[in-house]
């Protein structure tokens, strides 16, 4: 039997790509919420919550992809290298969202409440104007992540409809 | 020509005795510029710029001859809240990209009496000059025991935000800030 994503690869593939989806839509949409909107201090509780147990989700993921096994990849050994590239990109900003997100709202050594389960403490100040410094590094590496994606899922696109291998296909396997 | 020369020199050092520039203690931090305003009007929410420089110049036989300048750092501002604190120095408020000092510099000084008086001057925020008046008393002056001289004041002024063009909503109690300043100059 060839080998295949296994299947908690697959659900955490899909949860973090939902997730991460949601996560740029609410925060593009938050900031430029009012005093007087209803979901002012709502919006960003649940954004800061909903990043921290991604955050958990994406090392649980990173893990168990180095542990299990995958299916051959396809396409020429430039888009081979290209894909590795792209994915190894993709992990690191999206860790680097998750470390600027976190710098930008314990900066003031206040913890992270996530809903009203927990709260991340603090690990303090490490640079000056740390909420402003990582709140422009959250905003473009966001950004990033997302065109990257977008690119990530054309090209998954491109292996279905125009190479017609079963790259889509494996990441659509549940069993 | 000697009696000449000793009256010129006794006449420039009688003159020169009077206005004395001092600047203010920034470093020691001896030196506040502080913020408060209402939150929904239902508390005070207080705050401060952390750096900020500043001279001026006194004398107790002139005080309305005294004058003063002071340059704040817009992205100092410190509400003891980094998520806050980010906001405010955003183009929602400060706009500290844009503008990235505050000033204010006398124009004309009102001695009212008993270290008592109305400093004038001209306040820059958020791009924006308009003059105000700064309600001042001297706390008092003299010999440090480092071999210096100081003398220190503090003032209060009411702004209203969106004379300076900061028009977020922030609800009818919070229209106006109250800054109060508290400085201690170094005699130079």
């Amino acid at each position: 039997m060839k080998p295949r994503w296994s299947r908690p690869i697959v659900i955490l593939h899909w949860i973090s790509a939902i997730a991460i989806v949601g996560m740029f839509a609410s925060g593009l949409w938050m900031v430029d919420l009012t005093y007087y909107s209803d979901w002012y201090k709502t919006a960003p509780h649940w954004h800061k919550s909903v990043g921290l147990i991604l955050l958990a989700i994406t090392v649980i993921r990173l893990v168990t992809r180095v542990v299990t096994s995958r299916p051959p990849s396809h396409g020429t050994p430039l888009e081979k290298r290209l894909s590795r590239i792209g994915h190894g990109l993709l992990y690191t900003l999206i860790i680097m969202l998750f470390a600027s997100g976190y710098l930008i709202s314990t900066a003031d050594g206040r913890s992270i409440d996530v809903f009203n389960w927990f709260s991340v403490p603090a690990m303090g100040e490490f640079f000056e104007n740390q909420e402003d410094i990582a709140g422009e590094a959250h905003f473009y590496i966001a950004w990033s992540v997302i065109v990257l994606a977008i690119i990530h899922a054309l090209a998954a696109l491109k292996h279905h409809f125009i190479s017609n291998d079963d790259t889509l296909k494996q990441m659509l396997r549940l069993r | 020509m000697k009696k000449l020369t000793l009256a010129l020199a006794a006449a420039l050092s009688l003159s020169t005795a009077n206005a004395a520039d001092y600047v203010i203690d920034s470093k020691g931090a001896h030196a506040s510029i502080n913020f408060k305003i209402q939150h929904l009007g239902y508390s005070w929410l207080t705050g401060r710029f952390n750096d900020f420089k500043g001279t001026f110049s006194y004398d107790d036989a002139a005080p309305s001859a005294a004058k003063i300048m002071v340059t704040i750092d817009t992205d100092s501002i410190d509400s003891n809240h980094a998520e806050r604190d980010k906001h405010l120095k955003s183009d929602d408020f400060l706009n500290v990209d844009d503008f990235p000092e505050a000033k204010f510099v006398s124009t004309k000084i009102v001695d009212k009496g008993n270290g008592m008086m109305d400093v004038m001057g001209d306040f820059t925020l958020h791009g924006v000059t308009k003059p105000i008046t700064i309600e001042a008393k001297k706390i008092g002056e003299g010999k440090d025991p480092w071999g210096g001289y100081r003398a220190g004041f503090m003032g209060t002024t009411t702004i209203a935000l969106k004379d300076y063009g900061i028009d977020y909503d922030l609800g009818p109690a919070s229209q106006t800030v109250e800054l109060e300043l508290h400085v201690e100059g170094v005699k130079q």
